[in-house]
């Protein structure tokens, strides 16, 4: 079970907002790119996220380049989980590939702030704050036994090879 | 019952028939990085215990995303990738060779193959019949080392294409149009099929173009039929023996069909901050702009030199706007020197760039000050794209980027066409 605060973020947050292609000269240097994650789109997200804490969307997240350096950052910076109405293909097969969960589910029902309770074998998060409780969509089993490895790497090095 | 592009192509290679919705695992015919998810892809090869290529000849590395570099973090990783290659064997384009996808297309993609790139533009390949498609580094990686990967095979959004351009409009207009109209998340996870009488009459390079944009609507892919313009062009490049032809069946499911009839297309701009923020360019007349960038993935092609120069050519840029040109290859670049073009665009001001991604991504070569605007060839216009959070970026054809250039502002390119 998952426990963190709520970061609240609109529709159509591109990779460019998350790790800008201005700071790509970082990309060799993690800690210091993670230390601008998602700086474009709230400069001080940084610096009030906690380990635990959650990334909550609208639309289309993470659309644009494939850079996994997006995922990696956000988890880099803590965060347990992202939950947005819905993720860009590459970012959210990135995620998973990096054992970031995301999940799909109507965040309209969460505020800025509200303490989250997420449930990833179950698929079920609970808004601590105003009682709502969402659901949300299944994931290929291919993505959930990567995702339960940790990670695409750690995957690969326990099954040595792709299996469906 | 029939198959889509996408059925047909993984169903082929993956050696069970599939359908849309099904995970398939399938050989991967081509896999490339560049020089911004590159250094993480070799890293996470290391880390995965894979000690060689699957296939090193059909592995590539290219270094054109800060090419030359910018700063020594980019050298660093430039060298990173260099060593990589030289132990592992497999092919790369250095510095000044151009953007990866233009020499996808020009030396490497075949019809009815899986490719697979760091990039999110590697869609570009599906102008060929390939089923290219942008992955991150680590997918790659894992990719570079087994041979293969996974793939849920796409539903499908046939798109139906009649009539026949006006005179000024180009198919960049179209692409943008279609994603005006579907949204910047019209097609997610989708295949996105073109066809119809104009695409059949549509060369290499408009498709490319439309192919490179279709992951600006979200799509896994972006396919074209490989008919006699693939063939020709494929034996244009030296690998006519590649060639094979593919059709969508007559009865293939669809999830939904959009018709486009190009005759009542005109120029068409995305405004900030999102591709699918499109206007006329009649309707943004008087909006200033400081820079016009021709070139990228999209748009750097000999076809669009060719189209900017004649509309410069005479000509000087409005002595308020920057004018900077990246031709997307060598190839392109010496084309254009040979068929005067360079001479023209440097003649009417023109600052010309190398052959790579230049000003398209904000890591250098160009990058705006705060408040300024800039109407770029390129495919993706987001808050910060080129540098400068506090800039804006337009949209729009070659040929609406030349005019634009001349009068200082965006004009409709019939105008001075
Ligand atoms: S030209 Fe622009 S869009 Fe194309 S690969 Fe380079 S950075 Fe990406």
């Amino acid at each position: 079970m998952l426990r963190g605060k709520a970061f609240k973020f609109g529709d159509d947050i591109s990779t460019d907002l998350i790790v800008p292609g201005r700071l790509a000269h970082l990309r060799s240097n993690l800690p210091e790119l993670a230390k601008h994650v998602l700086e474009d789109a709230d400069p001080k997200f940084a610096s009030k996220v906690k380990p635990g804490d959650f990334v909550v969307a609208g639309k289309n997240f993470g659309l644009g380049s494939s850079r996994e350096h997006a995922p990696l950052v956000i988890k880099m910076a803590g965060v347990s989980a992202v939950l947005a109405k819905s993720a860009a293909r590459i970012f959210f097969r990135n995620a998973i590939n990096q054992g970031l969960p995301v999940l799909i589910c109507d965040t309209d029902k969460i505020s800025d702030g509200d303490e989250l309770e997420v449930d990833l074998g179950a698929g079920v998060i609970k808004d601590l704050t105003n009682g709502a409780v969402l659901t949300s969509g299944r994931i290929p089993e291919v993505m959930l036994r990567i995702l339960e490895s940790g990670g695409l790497i750690p995957y690969v090095q326990r099954y040595g090879d792709i299996k469906l | 019952m029939g198959s889509t592009l996408a059925e047909k192509i993984l169903s082929r290679n993956s050696g069970s028939a599939v359908r849309a919705g099904d995970i398939a695992v399938v050989p991967v015919d081509l896999a490339f990085v560049q020089d911004t998810t590159g250094p993480l892809t070799v890293r996470q090869f290391q880390a995965s215990g894979l000690k060689r290529l699957a296939n090193p000849k059909r592995t590539v590395l290219f270094l054109d995303h800060a090419a030359p570099s910018p700063r020594s973090e980019h050298s660093n990783d430039h060298l990173l990738m260099r060593r990589f290659a030289e132990e592992q064997g497999c092919l790369i384009f250095d510095v000044g060779d151009g953007v990866c996808h233009q020499i996808v297309a020009e030396r490497l993609a075949n019809p009815g193959e899986v490719i697979v790139g760091a990039d999110s533009h590697s869609v570009t390949a599906g102008a060929l019949g390939a089923f290219a498609t942008g992955m991150g580094s680590t997918d790659v990686a894992i990719a570079m080392g087994l041979g293969k990967t996974w793939l849920r095979v796409p539903e499908t959004m046939r798109i139906l294409t009649t009539g026949k351009f006006p005179t000024g409009v180009f198919v960049k207009d179209l692409i943008l149009h279609l994603i005006g109209k579907i949204g910047a998340d019209g097609a997610t996870y989708k295949s996105l099929e073109f066809g119809g009488d104009v695409v059949d009459g549509m060369g290499m390079p408009d498709r490319l173009t439309i192919a490179n944009m279709a992951v600006e609507a979200g799509a896994k892919v972006g396919l074209f039929p490989s008919d006699r313009i693939t063939e020709s062009f494929l034996k244009k490049h030296g690998r006519g023996d590649k060639y094979i032809p593919l059709q969508p069946d007559q009865g293939a499911t669809c999830e939904t069909t959009i018709e486009v009839d190009v005759s009542k297309l005109e120029p068409t701009v995305s405004r900030p901050h999102t591709v699918d923020n499109v206007a006329l360019a009649r309707e943004l007349k008087g909006t200033k702009i400081q820079q016009v960038f021709i070139g990228t993935c999209t748009n750097g092609r000999i076809e669009d030199l060719e189209v900017a120069a004649a509309i410069l050519k005479g000509k000087e840029r409005n002595s308020r706007t920057r004018l900077l040109i990246a031709p997307a290859s060598r190839q392109v670049y010496l084309d254009a020197i040979e068929k005067g073009y360079i001479q023209t665009l440097v003649k009417a001001g023109a600052l010309i760039l190398p052959p790579g991604c230049a000003a398209c991504l904000g890591l250098h070569q160009g990058i705006l000050a705060d408040g300024e605007s800039c109407l770029s060839t390129a495919n993706r216009n987001f808050k910060g794209r080129m540098g400068n959070t506090q800039s804006f970026i337009y949209l729009a054809s070659p040929a609406t980027a030349a005019a634009s250039a001349l009068a200082g502002e965006i004009v409709d390119p019939r105008e001075v066409m």
